[in-house]
């Protein structure tokens, strides 16, 4: 019996199934897009869709009253009354959360990042920390509220040292929320800087510490810059965590300092949104709008810092 | 240039020799370090400590047991005696995460698949970054869009035939399976990436399409690797709070109807926050049980991910 008998190429019938086949990725790659572009596009016109007091439709904004209802939605305290109502406190409780995010988060998840990729000798407590890094990436975001809320919040039932339903305990909350995240963009960044310097740096006589500082950290500050800001950007969106720790909704007052009672901008939409009447509802979008701009400013930052530093590859 | 004995002497005399200052700098500095990576392990040491003790807090002042627990089908803490059976929280969370799972595990994969064989240079210079985008829009912007878009659509188009609730499950699979999409591709497009070119040039070789290159091939080479991203994006869904909020509502019941609202065991901690329940009472440490439970799926989920990664992976060369 020979071979070539059973040999059927059917190649019209694979090249249509190829075809298929490639369209159908395609298509579902832009799937992706797609939402982003429907996600976008409807928020905008939600922002700037008007209704009377009776729910029904009044014409949009237009564009010469753009700047004053973003001056409004910046400018004015929540209220229940929506054409006056704004985000000033969650905006500014916002930052405060990302000053402190940064101050707490960046030198700890680098600190550690150092330590894992510099420092520790291979063995078991190296493993047992990346394991446990890594685990500690998919604890989903509300159960890191389970834990501010009782260790920060309320310190465990001892009122005396309880830090209360302050922007501390929103900070340290969402601190621990993106540690992993930092550690694990650091460490991809200093996994990058070539051996060689290392090598060189020892050879002069440097101690360990000498070489991170002077000679890894340096070449690693765009990478570990980007990777860090990207990671501390996520906090800025969450909403739930806060939530548990107190973010509370109606602020009038802005923060003094830390230690001050506070609001959150997704906090403040999540309000708006839940409310039945659609008034709030184009307030909710005109947030959402600022909170993706917020974002799109930090990623922003992010990508020039990535591609003003880059090194030339070697 | 020439090195006299002289320069020899002088420049050993410029070096101090090891120096106690900088051994204490030395010592101090990889002290520190290492509380910094400790902080880690505190954190999760932290979160097991206040889920165990409250949790059993929980199960000591309201007298249920875990069995009871976990299979009790009443949930409603303001009745007296409370009542706590988290059965039909368990229910929507399952719900949801397979519901979002069955949007979003082809589509990733396909979009994957798209990336890694067929997509040009500049398309996916310009698709990656998108995906990227996608995933970092904050949670509660997916469940406003599921509440003032998805499900106004669906009503549209169901109503009258069928009747579509304000909060729903179809939508929050909807908008929870959008959202893990961008995870199930970029973690899936890694491993696809992955595998060396070699294995593909080979099928090329003995006249194969693209297709069957893609999915006989490259497909079967880094399925360990998709498999953990399908479940990393599972728990991913499982975790997922502010768009299932939003979008699901509050309702506690076992329904199969996909256009009726069902509450989430994250719904719920979120609804008990918002509420009014004092520190110490059942209801405020229900959360803490109910979280314990949440932890415990996740976290078995992300260990059997982390698994199949190391177990089944194909090593090359």
């Amino acid at each position: 019996m020979n071979s070539s008998e059973n040999f059927a190429p059917r190649l019209q019938s694979r090249r249509i199934s190829g075809i298929v086949f490639g369209a159908a990725c395609f298509l579902a790659t832009l799937t992706g897009v797609f939402f982003l572009l429907i996600l976008l596009g409807s928020v905008i016109v939600a922002a700037t869709s008007r209704y009377t007091a009776d729910g029904s439709p009044k014409p949009s904004i237009s564009i010469s009253q753009l700047p004053g209802e973003v001056s409004r939605l910046t400018t004015k305290f929540s209220s229940s009354q929506a054409p006056r109502a704004g985000f000033k406190a969650g905006i500014v409780g916002s930052l405060w959360l990302l000053v402190l995010v940064l101050l707490l988060a960046i030198p700890v998840g680098v600190g550690a990042a150092v330590y894992l990729e510099e420092f520790a000798s291979p063995g078991r407590i190296r493993d047992l920390i990346q394991l446990n890094i890594s685990n500690l990436a998919g604890v989903p975001s509300i159960v890191y509220g389970l834990l501010g809320l009782s260790l920060f919040v309320r310190a465990f039932g001892f009122k005396s040292i309880g830090l209360g339903e302050t922007l501390w305990a929103g900070g340290l909350t969402l601190s621990l929320l993106v540690l992993p995240v930092v550690v694990i963009a650091t460490r991809e960044a200093l996994r990058s800087v070539p051996p060689s310097l290392r090598q060189a740096a020892l050879a002069l006589g440097a101690t360990k510490w000498q070489v991170v500082r002077d000679h890894v950290l340096p070449s690693a500050v765009p990478g570990v810059l980007t990777g860090t800001i990207l990671a501390v950007s996520r906090a800025i969106g969450e909403t739930a965590p806060l939530l548990m720790v107190g973010a509370a909704g109606a602020i009038f007052r802005l923060p003094k300092g830390p230690s001050s009672l506070y609001t959150a901008l997704p906090v403040e939409i999540y309000n708006y949104a839940k409310l039945p009447n659609q008034s709030f509802r184009s307030i909710a979008a005109g947030g959402i709008l600022i909170l993706l701009a917020m974002l799109l400013t930090m990623n922003s930052v992010a990508i020039v810092i990535r591609n003003r530093y880059r090194v030339p590859s070697r | 240039m020439t090195t006299s004995p002289q320069d020899l002497e002088t420049s050993a005399k410029l070096w101090a020799g090891p120096s106690r200052f900088r051994y204490l700098q030395e010592v101090s500095v990889h002290a520190f370090l290492l509380a910094c990576a400790l902080v880690t392990v505190l954190t999760t040491l932290g979160i097991v400590l206040v889920l165990g003790v409250e949790t059993i807090r929980f199960f000591s002042i309201t007298g249920i047991s875990p069995w009871a627990f976990l299979s009790g089908t009443e949930l409603d803490p303001d009745n007296s005696p409370p009542e706590f059976g988290i059965l039909p929280l368990i229910w929507g969370t399952v719900v949801i995460a397979a519901g979002s799972s069955v949007i979003a595990l082809p589509i990733g994969l396909l979009s994957a698949i798209y990336l890694s064989e067929y997509a040009p240079q500049r398309v996916r210079a310009f698709l990656k970054p998108a995906l990227e985008l996608l995933a970092g829009v904050p949670t509660i912007v997916y469940g406003y869009l599921a509440l003032m878009l998805i499900t106004p659509v669906l009503q549209a188009v169901l109503e009258p035939t069928f009747k579509v609730q304000s909060y729903n499950i179809l939508s929050a699979c909807i908008v929870v399976g959008i959202m893990i999409i961008p995870m199930v591709s970029s973690l899936s497009e890694d491993v696809l990436s992955a595998v060396p070119r070699s294995l593909r040039e080979a099928a090329y070789g003995l006249g194969a399409t693209k297709f069957e290159v893609s999915t006989r091939i490259v497909l079967p080479a880094g399925l360990s690797g998709v498999m953990a991203a399908f479940i990393l994006a599972v728990s991913r869904a499982v975790g997922e709070t502010m768009a299932v909020v939003l979008a699901a509502g509050t309702s506690r019941k076992l329904t199969f109807n996909p256009l009726e609202s069902l509450q989430t065991m994250t719904a719920y901690i979120v609804g008990v926050t918002s509420g009014e329940a004092s520190a110490g009472s059942p209801e405020s440490l229900s959360l803490f049980a109910v979280g314990t439970t949440l932890f415990l799926i996740t976290l078995v989920l992300n260990i059997l991910s982390n698994f199949i990664l190391k177990r089944f992976r194909e090593s090359y060369q």
